[in-house]
């Protein structure tokens, strides 16, 4: 995972690129607070674009950082959902509690 | 009527969570042979992760165990047992619902079953409390050679 913090717009970005599963995941999310809580972003977007692999683990990931998001007030985006990431999300429910944005418009500047 | 196996495999591993992308990548090499779209494959990949990540977290609580698959082609069919000698599920019903978990500090999304259950076209379940659980899946390989439905069922009719 990489991750890029654009400082104008208090934008914080996680390019995930790891096979999303319980085993992965937890390493992937020590990061995220990590980082989050380090830069204290506006706007926190996970791009999923490189994910070639996710199972439910994946839900569980996304519905945690959205609390920790908004327990400090963060907003939580996603976007690049391939076809197999965005059918185990559908599943779930969980696009209902957080959108999905495109990547270029936000980092465009 | 006369069955057919025309190829099985087992596999034992550790119930180590670094072996969950092991078991799921060992079991989709074996699907190959039947030649499957890469959405069915991803279909098996993620249904084997589902129930690998089960017996390792809730099967043996991160305590080491063996998980135990055997698979089996049948024609255009793969039929997919995972074992552990786990504490086993006290109520199948429950577990099965979506959104259930015994371990949402851990951040499980208790959608595990649903998954299998979408992904494959059986799921079966058999657990004893303080023995251990078997999921039984299955899913068949819709032949992309040939569009015509037709044309399958009439094969299957005169065979």
């Amino acid at each position: 995972m990489e991750s890029k913090f654009y400082e104008k717009d208090k934008l914080l970005v996680f390019k995930i690129s790891e096979e999303i599963d319980d085993h992965s995941v937890q390493k992937i999310r020590r990061r995220a607070d990590y980082e989050i809580e380090r830069y204290m972003p506006k706007r926190v977007i996970f791009d999923f674009n490189s994910v070639t692999f996710m199972d439910s683990a994946g839900i569980g990931f996304l519905i945690g950082r959205y609390k920790f998001a908004n327990m400090l007030g963060v907003t939580l985006e996603i976007a690049n959902l391939t076809q197999s990431v965005k059918k185990i999300f559908e599943m779930s429910g969980v696009l209902k509690l957080i959108s999905v944005t495109s990547l270029q418009e936000s980092t465009a500047s | 009527m006369k069955e057919q196996v025309e190829n099985e495999m087992r596999l034992e591993f550790l119930s180590k969570s670094s072996n969950e992308a092991f078991a799921r990548l060992t079991v989709a090499a074996f699907a190959s042979q039947l030649d499957p779209t890469i959405e069915e494959l991803a279909d098996i990949k993620t249904a084997v992760s589902e129930a690998v990540t089960n017996c390792i977290i809730h099967g043996y609580e991160n305590r080491i165990g063996i998980v135990k698959i055997y698979a089996k082609l049948k024609e255009k069919e793969i039929i997919i047992e995972i074992s552990d000698n786990g504490k086993g599920i006290e109520n199948i019903e429950i577990a099965k619902e979506p959104l259930y978990t015994t371990k949402p500090n851990l951040e499980r999304s208790g959608m595990g079953f649903t998954i299998m259950e979408s992904f494959m076209d059986s799921v079966n379940i058999e657990s004893i409390v303080g023995l251990g659980t078997k999921i039984t899946m299955s899913k068949k390989i819709k032949s992309h050679e040939k569009k015509e439905s037709e044309e399958d069922t009439y094969t299957i009719l005169n065979t």
